[in-house]
């Protein structure tokens, strides 16, 4: 049996970081795609060294949904099927920016729901009926309830969520499985803005542990940490003459 | 959730004592460091690793902090030769968890596995084996070093920047990446000896007994006076040449934010006593690396355990001649002080030179003790405490410092100017405006 082979989507992220280097030590193969060259090498490097068998970037705009389809094949033609697909990239945007600037909200709607969806279709289209797939898609808390903060971001994360229950629906009883991650706040690039201290702030490697466990485990959701999914639950039923007053 | 990007943020040192405000600037990837020092105008900054220096060489009050633990990177590793080259932000912690399994250790290590490449180089830490193998700066190969000038340096050990670079307490520029010869182990099993000491004395003798031990360290009670000044447990170490090469594990237990001054006379004396006493604290065994190095990386945040005000940490060196008289003057100084030092260590450090310019050991013994921080009187008794180590010819830790003056820091590091001459003018710290700019 030939090693695995994984391809994450946006991997030069944080958090597909740290799971990856999980994987590595596994001696996965890797194939790394993203838009910057040097940072993917230095991401490529990191991962042999800590074990994967291979790890070959993939120089692309992840968000350029016409050639989503050439680059699957690209990827099937030169590394075989994939095992596993993560799709980590993904941009928050700054809300009062995109409510007035049409352009950057259809921007940020194609990076985080559009092309993200797309991906999946032409993974599944290339994929023989018999062959195990896992694909873990990172989608976020700021999904679960529309707020005025971030309700652009939050309906893209929204509406990944219902692509993906969808697929797991679909696929049931394939050995094609869905993973929906829910992280809350994290500690990366994406949040360098916020004032990150208090108990709600998040690692990278503890959002890969977490991803790691729901996948070995065959969750279909995962908040990440735990506490979120009861937070969110909270939120989601707080009464509309209540949450319209919170500044969240 | 506020987005405040150049909204200043309070930072501790190790030892908690006083936060300062300042903006952090994050670095994920080697690139964003070299950006940062190009970039810096004429606020100061300084370079942040894991934060484990108890005093003030990381700390940088008003300025901007470049947070480099996120850029970790592996660049290359020769597992042939256990030659490393990784971003500055590797921790140890990650270093090992891939070269032990590869039959790869650390050549130098400190007391905790929670330190960056670039923190170590920038205080050229030490450890258990300081007198076979010197300082981690012994086997830096290469070092990455960009400066505001815009260039981006690659330095080898002949190189006079490199020599400011190791021990330069991060003023020379920013650490991109470094380049480390690892040492060969068969198994990740250390054989162990650990024996009594009854007094000072005893310290000595083990210490010369113990030339084939590569690894030697001594934790003295605090609480013993007079005669039995000096008490405490000997512990010598070597690489097993049997056992499995397994990595260390991943279980912290978190100390909780309510348990405030937790280590108080009582529960000091209580530890003490057990520790000393047990009837497996002394004899021969083996045990794995990780409680051999790292006893109390176990414990997250332990730090805390002072309480709200924080703590200090001793560390000297004083030349052997003047060892055992300054040794018993300061026990003695710090058992007076009325709060007794959780841990007190004892080295013997050789003479093996270290490439760094103003690394901290030198031939002589090394004591290292915690004080909690009880305002005035502790900050007097640590002076007394200086004054003493100066007047032996010794000097003071930097890494560990938050209190000695300048010119008690100028007297011991006499080459002070040297760094200060091949300082990058976009770096400062609160260390250095303390000792060093008063006179330059
Ligand atoms: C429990 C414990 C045990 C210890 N035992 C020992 C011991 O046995 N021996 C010993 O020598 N030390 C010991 N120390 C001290 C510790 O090893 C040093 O303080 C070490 O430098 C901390 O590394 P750090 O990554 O946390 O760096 P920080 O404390 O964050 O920074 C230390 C210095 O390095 C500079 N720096 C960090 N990164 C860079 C970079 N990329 N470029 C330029 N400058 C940089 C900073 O500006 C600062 O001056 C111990 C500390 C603790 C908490
Ligand atoms: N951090 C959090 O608090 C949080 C919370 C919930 C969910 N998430 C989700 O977690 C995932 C990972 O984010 P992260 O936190 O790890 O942040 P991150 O480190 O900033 O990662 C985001 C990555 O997406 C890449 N990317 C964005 N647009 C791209 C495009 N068009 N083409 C190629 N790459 C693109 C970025 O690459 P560049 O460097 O080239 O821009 C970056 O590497 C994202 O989906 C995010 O929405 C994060």
């Amino acid at each position: 049996m030939s090693t695995d082979l994984v391809v994450i989507l946006g991997a030069t992220s944080a958090i597909a970081q740290a799971y990856a280097r999980r994987r590595a030590a596994a001696g996965v193969r890797f194939v790394l795609a993203g838009r910057r060259e040097e940072r993917l090498k230095v991401v490529a490097a990191d991962l042999v060294t800590r074990g994967a068998a291979s790890a070959e970037p993939l120089l692309m705009d992840l968000s350029a949904i016409g050639a989503i389809e050439s680059a699957v094949e690209t990827i099937h033609a030169r590394f075989g099927p994939p095992q596993e697909i993560v799709l980590a990239y993904g941009i928050l945007g700054e809300q009062t920016v995109l409510e007035r600037d049409v352009a950057a909200a259809q921007a940020a709607l194609d990076v985080n729901f559009t092309s993200a969806a797309l991906w999946q279709l032409a993974f599944l289209k290339g994929r023989e009926a018999t062959q195990p797939l896992t694909t873990i898609v990172i989608g976020s808390v700021a999904g679960d309830r529309g707020r005025r903060t971030n309700f652009i971001y939050g309906a893209a994360k929204a509406g990944i969520d219902i692509f993906v229950q969808g697929l797991a629906h679909a696929y049931a009883g394939t050995p094609a499985r869905f993973v929906l991650v829910k992280p809350g706040f994290v500690d990366t690039p994406m949040t360098a803005g916020f004032v990150k201290s208090g108990p709600l702030w998040s690692t990278p490697d503890r959002v890969a542990t977490d991803i790691e466990r729901a996948v070995r485990r065959g969750a279909r959701v995962v908040y990440t940490p735990w506490f979120w999914r009861p937070i969110m639950a909270v939120i989601r039923r707080l009464p509309w003459f209540v949450f319209r007053r919170l500044k969240i | 959730m506020d987005r405040n990007t150049s909204e200043r943020q309070q930072v501790y040192a190790w030892g908690r004592l006083q936060p300062r405000a300042h903006v952090i600037v994050p670095a994920a990837f080697a690139d964003e460091m070299v950006a940062a020092i190009r970039a810096s105008d004429k606020r100061p900054l300084l370079c942040r690793g894991l934060g484990r220096s108890y005093g003030d060489v990381a700390l940088n009050g008003g300025g901007y902090l470049l947070d480099t633990a996120r850029a970790d990177h592996f660049l290359t590793a020769d597992w042939e030769t256990g030659v490393v080259r990784a971003e500055a932000g590797l921790s140890f912690d990650a270093l090992l968890r891939v070269c032990v399994p590869r039959g790869w250790f650390l050549p130098v290590t400190p007391g905790t596995k929670f330190v960056t490449l670039g923190g170590a180089v920038a205080n050229d830490v030490h450890g258990k084996n300081q007198e076979s193998a010197g300082t981690i700066g012994c086997h830096v190969r290469r070092i990455g070093l960009a400066r505001s000038t815009g260039e981006m340096l690659d330095l080898s050990v002949d190189s006079p920047l490199f020599a400011a670079t190791v021990g330069g307490l991060g003023l020379t520029g920013v650490i991109v990446w470094v380049e480390l010869k690892l040492l060969p182990i068969r198994s990740a099993t250390m054989d162990v000896e650990t024996l009594a000491m009854a007094r000072l004395d005893d310290f000595f003798r083990l210490s010369a007994e113990s030339a084939d031990w590569p690894y030697t360290v001594a934790w003295v009670d605090s609480l013993a006076r007079g005669p039995s000044l000096g008490r405490g447990l000997f512990m010598r170490g070597r690489h097993a040449d049997a056992g499995a090469l397994t990595p260390h594990g991943r279980k912290q237990i978190a100390v909780p934010h309510v348990a405030r001054h937790l280590l108080n006379r009582g529960t000091i004396a209580l530890f003490n006593y057990f520790y000393r006493t047990r009837p497996w604290a002394t004899g021969r065994g083996t045990m794995h690396y990780e409680p051999f190095f790292y006893p109390l990386d176990s414990l997250s945040d332990w730090n805390r355990l002072y309480g709200r005000r924080g703590f200090f940490q001793h560390q000297s060196v004083v030349p052997m001649k003047n060892a055992p008289e300054t040794l018993r003057s300061l026990l003695e100084l710090s058992a007076e002080g009325g709060e007794p030092s959780f841990l007190t260590v004892l080295k013997v450090l050789g003479d093996r030179p270290s490439p760094g310019l103003l690394s901290f050991p030198k031939s002589g013994v090394t004591l290292a003790l915690d004080l909690a921080n009880r305002g005035d009187g502790t900050r007097r008794l640590l002076d007394r405490m200086t004054d003493v180590v100066v007047a032996a010819a010794g000097r003071l830790y930097p890494a560990k410092d938050a209190t000695m003056s300048g010119e008690a820091f100028r007297a011991g590091y006499p080459q002070w100017r040297q760094l200060e001459e091949q300082r990058d003018p976009a770096l400062m710290s609160d260390f250095w405006r303390r000792v060093a700019a008063d006179a330059a």
